[in-house]
């Protein structure tokens, strides 16, 4: 296995350049998540108009795995209703834990991800992909909860 | 016991080369190249002897201890009891009897924090540790804190993870019931100076435990010269199986103790009104223990006693002198914990590069090493880092091992710099 196929350019890139990190003080709800074995941490706020996710940001310290995927996410999910993002976060979980895990085709949202199927090679670092996924859901189903991935 | 069973092993010189051969994993292939085996402080490889005392355990002595009156029974338990003899000898025990086996340190530490520190303890109190500790040498005294109304009270550390005996004996106060610090801090490497602690200690009246995880296999450990009341160590990171460890008290700690699980083995009679303990240590040990795994411990207690400590410990600390160094070479490296007195711990951060991406960037060169918190997340808040990268040192490492990380780490910074 290539490391390279772990740290791919978009991955390296967003690790590097991150997208949409910063508090939000206006959202509607806020979650965080906590690795304790590695320390990775990071805080998802969302703001939702209806059903439609109008704003998503984080913050965070982490490692490239778990900053880049932050980071990914919500440059992929705004704008997008509970729905989208259901079905989106499911492949994701899928994509980085399921080595038979086909995405569906012509999916733009899903594509995008694709960069991360070279998790599922290393089982320890799935929960560091997978932590700022868990915060999402957890700012999305109610505010303010702390989330773990142990 | 028969006398044959403590009996030293033949002391042989250390060679390096030598004991590597004893290490049939290092034979092992990661991610098709040699592995090179960093972590030793979370825990250990196993020798040969180790091995085939297991093998041998289950293929012609297993059997239920001190229970029946059958040959097999008589060879596991003669193993059984054997094991505690050698692991006693082999820490300075006054007698086999101040041995209580557990299933690790952080059970032993369970069982003084519960059976001795408990009943002593009452709202006001304070339990005094250290910033170093691993998280087992905590949270059971949080846990009975929470029940008695006692504080626990930490000794801070400097900027190089060190402390002072003066900073130390300013934290021993009136309201002192129980000082309970590491002999080797498992994050950072500091060895802490134990014997000047447990006098400070001692001279005020107030008992002492020394956390031995990092220390048994990495220095010689005399509790006796120590002076400490408990010494607690485990198995797997002195060359033994997982699941099994000891906790060495005084005599009269241990009589005066109650148990503090209930069961088969730990009796002497039983009646629904009433039932009586075993002796010391068996009072302590309720339920069928890991037998083959006490048994293995002792085979790893003899694989240890057949070198001088301090040949072992001048080894492992060259290959800290020289893993320092060429760590320095490494741009924006910084080692985290710099005490005088160190064990063969490198702890260290990269600029704007978590840990977890450095262990992972090793493992692929075959180099094993731990990332994260250590189990010692105020060790980590103290420097206000969220983890770090560790290279721990055991027997059979040589300086060949750290070069094998160096170019990797170099790697790193290319990938993520």
């Amino acid at each position: 296995m290539d490391l390279r196929e772990l740290y791919q350019d978009v991955i390296l890139d967003h690790h590097k350049k991150p997208r949409n990190r910063r508090e939000m003080p206006e959202a509607s709800a806020k979650a965080s998540g906590h690795n304790p074995l590695c320390g990775d941490r990071v805080s998802v706020f969302v703001k939702m108009d209806g059903d439609v996710l109008q704003d998503v940001s984080f913050v965070g310290t982490g490692c490239a795995i778990s900053q880049a995927s932050a980071s990914m996410m919500t440059d992929c999910l705004k704008g997008h209703t509970r729905a989208e993002i259901e079905r989106v976060a499911s492949a994701f979980q899928q994509l980085v834990t399921d080595e038979h895990a086909s995405m569906p085709e012509g999916d733009d949202l899903v594509e995008k991800l694709e960069a991360f199927a070279g998790v599922r090679e290393f089982p320890s670092r799935v929960k560091c992909a997978s932590l700022a996924w868990h915060a999402l859901r957890a700012a999305l189903d109610q505010p303010g909860d702390t989330v773990s991935t142990e | 016991m028969s006398p044959e069973a403590a009996h030293a092993p033949a002391r042989v010189k250390f060679d390096v080369e030598a004991v590597r051969r004893e290490f049939p994993i290092l034979d092992e292939r990661i991610h098709d190249q040699a592995l090179v085996y960093l972590d030793n402080a979370n825990t250990t490889q196993k020798p040969t002897s180790v091995l085939e005392t297991l093998d041998e355990f289950y293929r012609h002595q297993n059997a239920n201890i001190h229970r029946a009156t059958h040959l097999l029974s008589e060879r596991a338990t003669a193993a059984y009891e054997g094991a505690r003899a050698k692991i006693a000898r082999f820490i300075g025990a006054r007698e086999t009897g101040e041995i209580v086996l557990t299933k690790g340190c952080t059970d032993s530490l369970n069982l003084v924090a519960q059976s001795f520190a408990r009943p002593r303890l009452k709202a006001g109190d304070e339990i005094l540790v250290t910033w170093l500790e691993h998280h087992s040498n905590i949270v059971p005294w949080q846990l009975i804190a929470q029940i008695t109304g006692a504080k626990l009270h930490v000794v801070p550390i400097d900027e190089r993870g060190d402390l002072t005996l003066e900073d130390f004996e300013k934290h021993l106060t009136g309201r002192t019931k129980i000082v309970s610090v590491t002999h080797i801090s498992n994050a950072l490497g500091t060895i802490l100076p134990v014997r000047e602690i447990v006098e400070l200690a001692h001279d005020r009246g107030i008992p002492t435990i020394v956390d031995g995880a990092q220390s048994a296999a990495h220095l010689p450990v005399d509790v006796q010269a120590i002076g400490c009341d408990f010494f607690a160590f485990s198995s797997h990171k002195m060359y033994g199986p997982t699941g099994s460890g000891a906790l060495y008290g005084k005599r009269r700690w241990l009589d005066e103790m109650p148990p503090c699980q209930g069961g088969g083995d730990m009796i002497s009679t039983v009646s629904f009104e009433e039932s009586t303990w075993a002796p010391v240590p068996h009072k302590f040990e309720a339920g069928t223990p890991n037998i083959a795994g006490v048994v293995g411990f002792g085979a790893a207690v003899d694989f240890l006693r057949r070198f001088d400590l301090d040949e072992v410990a001048a080894h492992e600390h060259d290959l800290l002198e020289y893993g320092t160094a060429r760590l320095a070479e490494v741009p924006g490296l910084r080692i985290i914990g710099t005490a005088a007195r160190k064990s063969g711990v490198l702890s260290f951060v990269m600029d704007g590069i978590h840990p977890h991406d450095i262990g992972t960037v090793l493992d692929q060169a075959g180099v094993a090493i731990r990332t994260g918190q250590h189990c010692a997340q105020p060790v980590m808040d103290r420097y206000g880092i969220p983890a770090t990268a560790r290279i721990s040192f055991g027997i059979y490492n040589t300086r060949a091992d750290v070069d094998a990380a160096i170019g990797p780490l170099h790697d790193v910074r290319k990938l993520f710099g």
